[in-house]
């Protein structure tokens, strides 16, 4: 399990090391000096020069890359250019629009997709079945910003159930902070919770295939008790693969997501930035939203350890 | 389950229909103004009715159509031509230098969601129809190398390619000549897939501004613009969702149909 | 006292009947064997009796058991009659059991599932169970998951949960099949001694007639899916009734007409291997430890002369397919040299294609040697890669699947339309297409009912009689080796043990694993096989 954890880890650090670089790289490659577009047109050479200095501009590349993620590594993101504010505390705060989102809508979708999914294994072949895959099946071919505005249209202006827009912020209280995203969440999660019911379901009906479970029926189990004590642990590898892909697809909906309700998160910080060419904070949110994916990635395969034996004792 | 093969060859055939015949002929000009005739609801003269500017959105929509087929099918192949050689590369040098080698570089793209690819290209060459290409298909080339490797590893295992080998055959030459005509099933089938997902891509970029640019015909930013006019006059976001539903929930069917129909463990059994 | 009695089971699924009026007793504590070549319906028979039938299957007829009608139960009844009264075990040990679970809690599970017992005490007796079929706790510990155990040792715990509860009858399907000989020899043993003393009866499904010579007291054979004959094992074997049974009987131990071959008559040897040594490297234990190396190849040295008959046998994991690939130029030696004719085998290009060309192989699955997408004709042809493609080619073709008893018409067919024998042949066809001077025929008969192995092994006697190739026999199984070589080697953990001319190994073996081996392997007894021969 040591071993394993350590190889794990090993391979979140570099994959984080290769990313940033990646990341670096490509803004690297921008045209345009974000200082004169600072100072706008009519600044002398010598104050942009100042500026650039300041900014950590006129030092060469490598040099740049190393302050940056040691930055990084210590919570300091720089400073935005358009903001003149430390990026960390741009980002910190719509953080706590975006996670929520993601939290509440992979949620949300676990809970539609487990049911739906076990009923539609247990239920092979049968009415509940075929009703549940062409749902999902309808359910994957949904575009989640027009599925936001078909809810909007229904449950916001029509029913007035949920705010069609906006956020009040968590200091109003938890209940209208939920409230303002529980339609952005159903519509990530609806799409998701589809995916995921199907593979559910594959996976069931794959594993209950195996020997082990013929073993299991000749032991005596009736078919739920060998579905729940024997195919639902074995079925959850492929299940949680999925699960993890899910989040960083969750996250990245998110930034469309928030268009379409005006929600302040992530998504909205880095198109205002890519419109205004303020690098330092699109290359901050990329560089946080790759590392939450490999983040997942990293808990996914601890959470593999867990139920899977032979990864755990694999000497 | 040969219903939804039919029923997904006929929606994925009338959403390319309508891509081919809006090369030639549309009801309207697709870009023609006409302030006069703003928003009407569908009629005879406009049977899905107009948009804000007055321009005919059954006309919009052919056109959108080509775009995002476009998109999504240069996607599908970019992922395919270069996904498909290095998944089989890895296969073929399965446990060595250059099988980690592919698989961690596609780990690494895997870490950057297309939409953080788009958000990338756009913020160095500003947004185009081309960067959603772009984005879209570096997003599918991990996802082709893995089925590819995957489909190769298992053929790999299987006696005939032990005959190949003692019959002189290289690993490029076994890779073209018995590798690649038995996963061309799940290359075919996955292929449906990613154009379904890149359609769905494409409509979220461009609905964002990171996609098409004006005056490129798209369903995505179809609905941006309609975003503000949807309490007024609801077709206008309705027919171009719509338009993507049909044609993602085509493809779809046609993949589950065609992988039922290819899957030869499902065949042998009548 | 009767304890089962089926009559006239009848079953089909969907259009398909599978067995039609199948019939038979079994008494208290007797072992029964149900004896068949694939597909002849002896699984399906058992998987009916324990109403663990596919959805679509319908099944008609009387299973009495005891006092109930097997067939008439209901789900419920029949969950609870499973583990309780019946048991049942099957023929592959390594996905039988759940990767996921303890084998302390699979065994237990029997008991808790029919609440025989608190959690506690179904540990106790788990243990017991396990300590019963030969896993003493002090090696085999209640937490050990499957993956920690060999296949022998897997169908140890499949076989303490299926007595777990001491059911009146057990069932075991191939339970065998998929062990090496020695240890099917223990499992065998273990399955006779919990008759003897446990007072189950057994119901051993078998496709080997020589499994069930040695363990069953009745038998029953079945052929497409109906009892051809049943009665006493040893008055069956001695005079069988029926025609096909007789044939069965003739084709198990089946040994081709061959002129005998002397070893030591040819001069220069056609292939030599000398100390090869094949080794691979494993994962490091801990970061900083250095690889560890498994030798599967350890030092071997042995000669093919030209027109030779060679066996190599050895159990799973002996390093005769390691070696096998190395000679064939698909793997690399670490030491030692393989010379074929006298120059270096070598892999890839290295090697010359006019040098791999005195060299081809017969490989074991009928099912995965064929890309399923070319025409026989171009698998067959696939070799003149290696010559350049004739001028006849298309006559050598037509040649070449005549030979091996097939229509030169069906090189136009795809490999789905033959069976697993005519699959083999057109597997020797392609072999035989370039006149390669040696084959190698990697178990090429072990997936193959004994009726069809009987010809395909005297396809390739009479192969070898008139083209006078020489083959390399490699198998696990003691009865086809002695059908077709002239000579033997044994392995055993990547060493030749033993070598020398098949009977003089067969007869007097030197070696205490070949005594081993021999002993394990499941014998007709040689008087009962004299009355079947006699008419």
């Amino acid at each position: 399990m040591a071993r394993y954890l350590f190889r794990r880890m090993l391979s979140l650090a570099l994959s984080l090391l290769a990313a940033s670089l990646v990341i670096f790289l490509v803004i690297e490659v921008v045209p345009g000096d974000p200082a004169s577009y600072m100072l706008g047109l009519n600044a002398s050479p010598e104050t942009v020069d100042a500026l650039r200095d300041q900014l950590g501009l006129n030092a060469a590349a490598p040099a740049r890359y190393l302050s940056w993620i040691w930055g990084m590594a210590q919570g300091d993101f720089g400073l935005s250019y358009t903001y003149k504010v430390p990026v960390s505390g741009l980002v910190a705060q719509r953080l706590e629009v975006s996670l929520p989102l993601a939290l509440y809508a992979l949620g949300l979708s676990a809970l539609v997709a487990f049911p739906a999914g076990l009923l539609a294994a247990a239920r092979r072949g049968r009415l509940a079945d075929t009703a549940v895959m062409g749902a999902t099946q309808l359910g994957i071919s949904l575009p989640n910003f027009w599925f936001a505005m078909l809810l909007v249209l229904v449950f916001a202006l029509h029913w007035r159930i949920f705010p069609a827009g906006g956020f009040p912020g968590w200091d109003g209280g938890i209940g209208a902070g939920l409230a303002a995203l529980t339609l952005p969440a159903i519509a990530l999660a609806l799409p998701q919770a589809a995916i995921l019911a199907r593979v559910l379901r594959s996976a069931l009906i794959e594993t209950e295939g195996q020997d082990y479970i013929r073993t299991a029926r000749a032991k005596g189990l009736t078919r739920t008790q060998t579905m729940i004590r024997h195919a639902l642990r074995n079925a959850m590898i492929p299940v949680l693969t999925i699960l993890g892909m899910q989040f960083s697809f969750l996250l990245a909906g998110a930034i469309i997501i928030e268009n379409v309700f005006y929600l302040p998160g992530l998504g909205r910080l880095i198109f205002q930035a890519i419109t205004q060419r303020d690098l330092i904070v699109v290359e901050s949110v990329v560089m946080i939203l790759v590392f939450a994916v490999i983040l997942v990635t990293f808990l996914v395969d601890l959470a593999y350890a867990l139920i899977d034996p032979r990864l755990r004792r694999r000497a | 389950m040969r219903l939804s093969l039919h029923l997904g060859l006929a929606l994925t055939l009338a959403a390319l229909l309508a891509a081919g015949v809006s090369l030639l002929w549309t009801p309207y000009d697709p870009a023609a103004l006409s302030i006069a005739e703003k928003l009407r609801p569908p009629s005879a003269a406009h049977w899905l009715g107009t948009d804000h500017f007055g321009r005919d959105i059954a006309a919009m929509l052919m056109a959108g159509a080509r775009t995002s087929i476009a998109v999504a099918l240069v996607a599908v192949g970019i992922g395919m031509g270069f996904g498909v050689p290095l998944g089989l590369l890895a296969a073929a040098r399965h446990g060595g230098t250059v099988d980690e080698v592919v698989m961690r570089g596609n780990d690494l793209i895997f870490a950057f969601p297309s939409l953080v690819i788009a958000i990338l290209i756009t913020a160095v060459f500003g947004p185009s129809a081309l960067n959603a290409i772009l984005a879209i298909g570096i997003f599918n080339i991990p996802v082709f190398a893995r089925v590819a490797r995957g489909g190769a590893l298992s053929i790999w295992t299987l006696d005939f390619i032990r005959a190949a080998e003692v019959a002189g055959k290289g690993a490029a030459r076994i890779s073209a000549e018995h590798i690649l005509p038995n996963i061309a099933n799940l290359l075919i089938v996955q292929g449906t897939i990613q154009f379904s997902l890149g359609i769905l891509a494409e409509a979220g970029l461009s609905y964002v501004g990171l996609g098409a640019q004006p005056p490129t015909p798209s369903w995505g930013r179809m609905l941006a613009e309609a975003q503000t006019m949807v309490t007024l006059a609801p077709h206008v976001a309705i027919f171009p969702g719509l338009a993507i539903v049909l044609t993602v929930f085509g493809l779809n069917l046609l993949g589950d149909g065609l992988r039922d129909r290819l899957d030869p463990r499902l065949r042998a059994r009548p | 006292m009767t304890l089962l009695s089926v009559r006239d089971l009848s079953l089909s699924v969907g259009p398909a009947p599978i067995l039609s009026e199948v019939s038979f007793d079994m008494a208290e504590g007797e072992v029964f064997g149900l004896v068949g070549e694939s597909g002849s319906g002896k699984s399906m028979t058992a998987l009916a009796l324990m109403g663990l039938l596919p959805g679509n299957a319908r099944v008609t007829g009387a299973a009495r058991f005891g006092a109930i009608d097997l067939l008439a139960q209901g789900e419920g009844a029949m969950t609870r009659l499973r583990g309780r009264d019946i048991g049942m075990i099957f023929q592959e040990p390594m996905t039988a059991l759940n990767p996921m679970k303890t084998i302390g809690d699979q065994v237990a599970e029997t008991l808790l599932i029919h609440r025989a017992a608190s959690r506690g005490a179904a540990r106790e007796a788990a243990r017991e169970k396990l300590d019963r079929v030969g896993l003493p706790g002090d090696r085999f510990p209640l937490s050990l998951y499957p993956h920690e155990l060999s296949g022998g040792q897997r169908q140890r715990v499949a076989i303490a949960m299926a007595i777990a509860l001491r059911p009146k009858l057990l069932i075991a399907d191939e339970p065998t099949t998929a062990l090496d000989v020695t240890t099917q020899a223990q499992i065998l043993d273990l399955l006779g001694g919990l008759v003897r003393h446990e007072g189950l009866a057994l119901m051993l499904i078998t496709h080997d007639l020589a499994v069930v010579a040695g363990m069953a007291e009745r038998l029953a054979v079945m052929q497409r899916g109906r009892i051809v004959e049943a009665g006493g094992t040893e008055a069956l074997f001695r005079a069988p009734s029926q025609d096909y049974t007789r044939r069965l009987l003739a084709a198990s131990g089946h040994r081709p007409a061959r002129a005998a071959r002397t070893a030591g008559q040819h001069s220069a040897p056609l292939l030599h291997v000398e100390d090869a040594v094949r080794e691979y490297i494993l994962p490091r234990p801990s970061a900083l430890a250095p690889h560890p190396r498994l030798r599967a190849v350890d030092g071997v040295s042995f000669s093919i002369g030209a027109g030779e008959s060679l066996g190599l046998v050895g159990e799973s994991g002996c390093g005769k397919s390691t070696l096998t690939r190395a000679i064939l130029g698909l793997d690399p030696l670490q030491g030692g040299s393989i010379r074929l004719g006298g120059s270096t085998v070598a892999v890839g290009r290295i090697m010359p294609a006019a040098l791999r060309a005195r060299m081809q192989a017969v490989f074991q699955d009928p099912y995965g040697s064929f890309n399923p997408r070319h025409s026989v004709g171009r698998l067959v042809s696939e070799p003149f890669h290696l010559t350049g493609r004739p001028p006849d080619a298309d006559d050598r073709i037509a040649a070449a699947l005549e030979e091996v008893g097939l229509a030169a018409a069906d090189r136009h067919r795809y490999i789905h339309e033959f069976s697993g024998g005519q699959r083999q042949r057109i597997a020797i066809a392609r072999a035989l297409i370039i006149r390669p001077d040696l084959i190698v025929l990697d178990e090429a008969v072990s997936a193959l009912d004994v009726r069809v192995r009987a010809q395909v092994l005297d396809l390739l006697a009479r192969l070898q009689e008139s083209h006078g190739m020489a083959y390399l026999f490699i198998s696990h199984d003691l009865s086809v080796v002695r059908a077709l070589t002239d000579r033997v080697l044994v392995m055993q953990s990547g060493r030749i043990v033993e070598a020398g001319p098949t009977e003089r190994v067969f007869a007097s073996p030197d070696h205490p694993y070949t005594r081993r081996l021999i002993a394990a392997t499941p014998t007709i007894p040689a008087a009962w096989k004299e009355a079947a021969h006699a008419d």
